[in-house]
């Protein structure tokens, strides 16, 4: 009794400083969603559906007029919506805490080219931000270090986890390239000359791509006894087991980096960002390369851009036949990845289909990180990572979320904001 | 004192006899009065007067008869002019001639300095009107022969550094003699702008409207100073009583900064000559409003260089359009009747002033207006008679030209300034141009002859094949040097009136024979024919207001507008009215109800649409050229309305997106901020028409992390603690108490705008907006405030609202918030997005603001979130974007809602207005549609084209040999909060 009492007082004095959610254990009893719209994350929709998980997989996905029996604890969820859970792409949740508070910040390393620095050692699973995302179905990221010319490899969780390692989905998927701009100019606004010129620095800049990549190769054939940590991280990239995502903006850039890509026989290709990819869409097609947009709540780039630019540009895309994600690329990106699924029903508002957009964030996003046997669709045999939202997920009124599952897991929906919320809220309720 | 002796020097001493009383030691002393008449000359003696045949009389350096039959005493040196031209030698009224460059203030602290550093002047450095260039001027010759190479023949100059700058002198430019006759006046005019000094590193003011409230404190601190009140001496403040009536020429940037400073002129009545930057003609109603004589640069860009097409797509349309529409700003000041003056100002050398104005004059610019606005409108300017013109008794500065000075094809020969001499070209010198046949060693070579004066130069060729040749010419003597199968060389005479040449030659071998050349006439009149029928055709783009891409050719007119059938969001008691007709009428919401019906009305149907107020933001930072005055830690005197920019793209895409109003804040960089702009956003107006008319005052405050230069390194600026941000407040509003004390007392006092407008806060006339995050400092304001007896009227951002709703309640102050910003800094930790939620529950009045340019075109799903997090009615939740800002602004009884009677302020909306799938289909403000979507797309269409056929305007440009330069990208510009630099544009 005194112990109970202890862990009373001890939650209610301190519960705000430790407010970080416990992650949920293994799935022990099966569950059946009954009733739900099913929006399977492949561009299909099934009405009242039936979806079954046991052990952390999806078992069974159909319609609930199936006359088959139920497993488990059954939910209820008529007149309610069931997606698999949102994949963020390019994000950097855990690797900062407070923009502003440079002790927080793990995001960045020095140096040009740092294929080997891994950003998931670095992933904090107890961030305030993390548990922040879940309650609007954003259950699964992919963690990108930033800087330099080869910022590092990146790695991808899930976000109900006790540490790194229980977080990670794949390990080192990827390997993150920033790719050189073609031009340069100065800052007008600060009396900068705002000639905008073929930089010189571009050629160069190039050149120290190939060369490193050169070396890397030579390096990994020769089987040299020095290790090389640099050249050795490489490797995945040239057997194919690794990704490389190129965050690039421009034709000529994107045309440049993919032409030198598959020179070194790096054929896992990601272009990030990619401003004037709606230009080489053959190329991109032909080279079955995907593109991960930024978000589109910003300004166009040029004062004659229409103003719906970055809202179509999805839609565009699309259109021509390329692969499209959506990466979180930004200005104080990490607060702002739980804006996910609204990113994507912004991009349905101007032009992509609903479903279309639903699949933007799940079985396209996870198709594009490789983790498309795992995750990302609503299909037997994967995680049973998913959520059960009031209404429509992609709309801020109706993405309300009553349950959500990581690996069957049935997680918290609570966080620090939630805490506050209830604890104010509470204090003028009894005032 | 020695600088003032020198002053008084110039002024006591008349020019005619001037140092006949210094002893001369170099030889015996002569007087050199030689009379010289002009004859038979088109005299222009002003723009008007213009005689034919006329003699001009010059004697001791000044006209002394001008006429068609001057009496020519005997002696007189006569020059005949027959055939010739003469005109009043031009002025350049703005010029650093002979001045050097200020030297910068080397200091390389990089922390911020805020105290002056000169002593017994005003308190600050950048207000300079003590400025004497006198004593530091010295004639350039190099500089000088440049500008009377040009035709001009006098210059005002002064030293181009700070906001006052001090008075100007006019200079005659006569290398031929010493300041002691060539400085015309020492206190010619005084001179402003709206930059800084380099000479000083004091911080204030950081921004264009700060200096413009500086500008307006220096005027009523030098009345207050001439009426005898202050205790110490100000040397600033006498110099600029002492030079208060002399012409004052305000330096701007653009059109915009243009009808400013007129702005602070007007309110001191005085009328300042603006000194313009040739973007005039983009909003040339403004510019004729300010009543302003103009003194206006020509320097017009080369085209771009868009033969890559990668580059080419980032040049923007206004900079495209800057290209094609400069040169034709001279011909529509001209037709708007805004009286201006020329100036080489801005040329990199005065050689390109006539290639400039003969592109003007093909673009429209009529040549009388170019002749006055050289010399007489110059001169009454600086209100000089003695030059600018040739009547009896003016300075003899004029210029003798072969034909019209404006035609391309003419040649100045002589620039006379003070009666003395400056050949600029031989005028003897035979006109030898053309095609001639050249017989030589047995072969005829074909001769062509073309340039102008000494500089005319021929080319050979031998049967179409070009043969290489050196030609020179000078007095009557032609020198040929012929490669052909060796080095010929030619000696020669022009004889016979320019039409045969003879002479010597001696061949590759030292063979002397003899050559001879002759015209061929009839060519080349043909071929001057063929010129004139390929007369350059002059394609000049329109101007839109804003003059960029998505600009509007014409305003929307108000019109009766009748959408039928619609869901209207009332933001009101009524709620959501279904199936609902809504009469616009006269710029106001007419008629609510069901089957309305007008006539003369553009029906709109609504069905299956969404009708609501406009949206309305009470935090934003677009159409502004700055954000913050931060160089103090109270910058009350600054107002965001003297610094609106129009052209900002931002507006159109804000009504893209149904956001019709916006408070325009200034910044958070100091604790007491400057004014708000509460402004409509009605695209292609402007400034003045944006404004709300008698706006409701506010402030800006603000609190925390950005007023304590947490993020800077080295902030010396008090305070640097939440603890000193309370006593900047109490120290600030004491001071003002104090102030109205004094004020009402009946004693005599120093008006101080900073204090007025603290005061207008205390008497409740003016509101602040309090940028604001934890709750400690919340609870501090609303303290502070009580102390002071009147109510903080909005908390914005106030992120920890949440813990103290209940005391801002009690206060009565409202609430303006971001739906989920947070994790950015420190402050923030505990933001929450269910903060709207909880304040609203406990009474507080909520809005829903951007403080982003692009948050604020999509805030109705920022007002969406708070159905999600805390679970708002949608009712509410879409109040917090309409009414409730509206509320919180004052202007409620205006906008924010649909009502009878209220501002036609709306938006049609295809679908549930805070559904993620909404987009705007038009958006009305004040009974005027400006925007609507199907207008938007042909918008874009219209840049497509116009940029193509820019384009292949430019590289026609490039390929006829045109210089060229890089192409530019316009970066945007985002500003939020703590933005503290400001924009050019």
């Amino acid at each position: 009794m005194k112990n109970i009492l202890k862990i009373v007082l001890f939650f209610a004095f301190v519960g705000n400083i430790f407010a970080q959610q416990t992650p949920a254990s293994k799935q022990t009893t099966a569950i059946s969603i009954e009733g739900a719209t099913a929006h399977l994350g492949n561009g299909q929709i099934i009405e009242n559906s039936l979806i079954m998980f046991v052990d952390g997989k999806i078992t069974f996905v159909g319609s609930a007029m199936m006359k088959i029996a139920r497993m488990g604890t059954i939910i209820k969820a008529e007149g309610k919506h069931i997606y698999p859970g949102f994949i963020a792409l390019d994000a950097t949740l855990g690797l900062v805490e407070i923009d502003a508070v440079k002790a927080s910040d793990d995001e960045s390393e020095i140096g040009i080219m740092n294929p080997h620095v891994r950003s998931l050692i670095a992933y904090n699973a107890e961030s305030k931000l993390v548990e922040s995302m879940r309650p609007n179905g954003v259950l699964m990221a992919q963690i990108v270090p930033k800087g330099g010319t080869i910022s590092g490899t990146s790695s991808i969780v899930q976000m109900d986890a006790w540490n790194w390692e229980d977080a990670a989905i794949k390990v080192d998927d990827a390997i993150h390239l920033n790719w050189p701009g073609s031009f340069t100019s100065g800052r007008w606004w600060l009396g900068e000359d705002p000639a905008l010129k073929p930089s010189p620095e571009y050629p160069k800049n190039v050149e120290k791509i190939n060369s490193f990549f050169t070396d890397a190769k030579q390096y990994l054939a020769s089987k040299s006894d020095k290790k090389h940590l640099p050249f050795a991280a490489t490797k995945g990239l040239f057997d194919g087991s690794q990704k490389l995502f190129i965050h690039v903006n421009g034709e000529k850039e994107i045309t440049d980096a993919i032409t030198m890509s598959k020179e070194f026989g790096i054929s896992n290709l990601v272009i990030v960002r990619g401003e004037g990819a709606e230009k080489v869409t053959d190329l991109l097609v032909k080279n079955n390369i995907p593109v991960i947009l930024n978000r589109p709540h910003r300004n166009p780039n040029n004062e004659d851009d229409a103003y719906d630019d970055t809202y179509t540009i999805a839609k565009t895309l699309q259109d021509k036949g390329v692969l499209v994600g959506l990466g979180m690329e930004g200005q104080m990106d990490r607060m702002n990845t739980r804006n996910l699924p609204f990113y994507a029903g912004t991009f349905a508002a101007f032009g992509l289909e609903k479903e279309k957009a639903v699949q933007l964030i799940t079985g396209d996003a996870a198709k594009i990180l490789g983790i498309d046997a795992l995750a990302g669709t609503l299909e037997v045999g994967k995680d049973a990572t998913l959520f059960i939202s009031e209404g429509d997920a992609l709309d801020m009124r109706t993405n309300i979320i009553s349950e959500a599952f990581i690996q069957g897991r049935k997680i918290s929906l609570e966080s620090h904001q939630t805490t506050l919320w209830k604890r104010y809220a509470e204090k003028f309720k009894s005032e | 004192m020695k600088k003032l002796l020198f002053v008084l020097f110039f002024l006591s001493i008349s020019l005619a006899n001037a140092q006949d009383y210094f002893p001369t030691n170099s030889g015996v002393k002569t007087s050199k009065s030689i009379l010289v008449a002009f004859t038979n000359a088109t005299i222009y003696v002003t723009p008007e007067n213009i005689i034919q045949k006329g003699t001009l009389l010059v004697k001791d350096g000044k006209v002394a008869e001008v006429g068609k039959s001057v009496k020519i005493p005997e002696g007189t040196k006569i020059i005949d002019l027959d055939g010739k031209m003469i005109y009043p030698s031009f002025i350049d009224i703005y010029s650093d001639f002979g001045i050097a460059k200020p030297k910068r203030n080397p200091s390389d602290s990089r922390s911020s300095q805020y105290e002056a550093e000169r002593e017994g002047y005003y308190w600050n450095d950048h207000i300079r009107p003590e400025t004497n260039p006198i004593g530091d001027f010295k004639f350039d010759n190099k500089k000088a022969t440049e500008l009377l190479n040009a035709g001009f023949g006098a210059v005002n100059t002064h030293l181009q550094d700070g906001i006052i700058r001090g008075n100007g002198l006019l200079v005659a430019l006569n290398p031929n003699t010493t300041n002691a006759y060539r400085i015309l006046d020492t206190k010619s005019a005084q001179f402003l702008s709206f930059n800084k000094s380099v000479q000083s590193r004091q911080s204030y003011p950081a921004s264009r409207m700060g200096a413009m409230a500086l500008l307006r404190q220096v005027y009523l601190d030098a009345d207050w100073y001439a009426k005898g009140n202050m205790k110490n001496k100000d040397l600033a403040l006498e110099a600029l009583n002492k030079n208060k009536n002399l012409v004052q020429i305000f330096e701007t940037e653009n059109h915009l900064d243009a009808v400013r400073a007129d702005k602070v002129g007007d309110e001191f009545g005085i009328q300042y000559t603006i000194l313009g930057s040739g973007d005039e003609f983009e909003k040339i109603n403004d510019i004729k409003k300010t009543n302003a004589t103009f003194i206006i640069p020509i320097d017009f860009t080369n085209p771009y260089d868009v033969s890559n097409p990668l580059l080419a797509e980032q040049i923007s349309l206004r900079d495209m359009r800057k290209w094609n529409q400069d040169p034709s700003n001279l011909s529509v000041l001209q037709k708007n009747g805004v009286p201006f003056a020329l100036t080489t100002y801005k040329l990199k050398s005065a050689e390109t002033f006539h290639k400039n104005l003969q592109k003007a004059i093909e673009y429209g610019f009529d040549k009388k207006w170019a002749l006055a606005s050289l010399t007489s409108i110059p001169a009454k300017i600086i209100g000089n008679t003695s030059i600018g013109n040739l009547n009896k008794g003016s300075f003899a500065n004029f210029i003798i030209t072969s034909g019209d000075v404006f035609d391309a094809s003419s040649t100045i020969y002589e620039n006379w300034v003070q009666g003395e001499q400056n050949i600029i070209n031989d005028m003897n010198i035979k006109d030898i141009t053309g095609d001639y046949m050249l017989y030589v060693n047995g072969k005829n070579y074909d001769l062509s002859i073309s340039g102008k004066g000494a500089k005319q130069t021929g080319t050979i060729k031998l049967a179409d094949k070009k043969i290489t040749s050196k030609f020179s010419f000078q007095n009557d003597w032609v020198e040929i040097t012929l490669d052909d199968e060796g080095y010929t060389r030619l000696m020669g005479k022009i004889i016979n009136a320019a039409n045969v040449m003879e002479g010597s030659a001696f061949d590759t071998k030292g063979n002397k024979t003899s050559w001879s050349a002759s015209k061929k006439v009839a060519k080349e009149v043909e071929i001057k024919k063929d010129e004139k029928s390929t007369e350059k055709e002059i394609l000049v783009m329109p101007v839109s207001f804003p003059n960029i891409g998505f600009g509007n050719y014409v305003q929307p007119k108000s019109e009766s507008i009748l959408i039928k059938n619609v869901t209207v969001w009332t933001s009101e008691d009524a709620g959501i009215l279904e199936n609902t007709d809504v009469l616009l009428k006269d710029g106001k919401i007419a008629k609510i109800g069901k089957n309305l019906s007008a006539k003369g009305v553009v029906e709109i149907d609504g069905t299956g649409k969404h009708l609501t107020a406009g949206i309305v933001d009470e935090h934003s930072h677009i159409a502004t050229s700055a954000v913050n005055e931060g160089a103090h830690n109270s910058s009350a005197e600054v107002t965001i309305e003297d610094v609106v920019d129009p052209t900002d793209i931002n507006i159109y895409r804000n009504i893209s997106g149904g956001t019709t109003t916006a408070q325009i804040l200034h910044g958070s960089a100091n604790p007491i901020g400057g004014r708000s702009a509460i402004i409509k956003l009605k695209w292609g107006e402007n400034a003045e028409n944006m404004i709300y008319n008698n706006s409701p005052k506010f402030i800006k405050f603000a609190l925390g992390e950005n007023v304590k230069q947490s993020r800077s390194t080295n902030g010396t600026r008090f305070p640097q603690s939440r603890m000193g941000v309370e006593q900047v407040f109490v120290d600030y509003f004491t001071r003002a108490k104090e102030y109205e004390t004094l004020k009402k007392s009946g004693q005599p006092f120093r008006k101080d705008i900073e204090m007025e407008t603290l005061l207008e806060i205390l008497n409740g006339e003016r509101f602040i907006s309090c940028h604001s995050y934890v709750q400690s400092e919340i609870n501090m304001l609303i303290k502070v405030a009580e102390k002071f007896n009147f109510k903080i009227n909005t908390f914005t951002h106030i992120l920890e609202g949440y813990k103290v709703a209940d005391k801002m309640a009690k206060h009565g102050v409202g609430g303006s918030t971001f739906s989920d910003w947070w994790a950015y800094k420190y402050e923030v930790l505990d933001a929450i997005p269910y903060n709207a939620a909880i304040m609203h529950n406990a009474g507080v009045t909520v809005a829903i603001n951007s403080d982003d340019r692009e948050m604020s075109r999509r805030l109705n799903q920022e007002a969406a979130k708070t159905v999600k997090y805390g679970g708002m009615s949608e009712l509410e939740a879409w109040k917090m974007v309409t009414i409730n800002p509206a509320k919180l602004l004052h202007i409620d009884d205006k906008v924010g809602s649909i009502k009878e009677g209220k501002e036609a302020d709306v938006v049609l909306w295809n679908n549930h207005p805070m559904s993620i799938y909404a987009k705007v289909e038009k958006t009305i403000i004040d009974g005027k549609v400006f925007f609507d979507v199907n207008d938007d797309l042909q918008k874009r269409q219209a840049i497509k084209e116009e940029k193509s056929k820019l384009i292949n305007m430019m590289l026609k440009e490039k390929m006829g040999g045109a210089k060229t330069q890089v192409p530019m990208k316009r970066e945007d510009r985002n500003f939020h909060c703590d933005t503290l630099e400001e924009t050019k544009s």
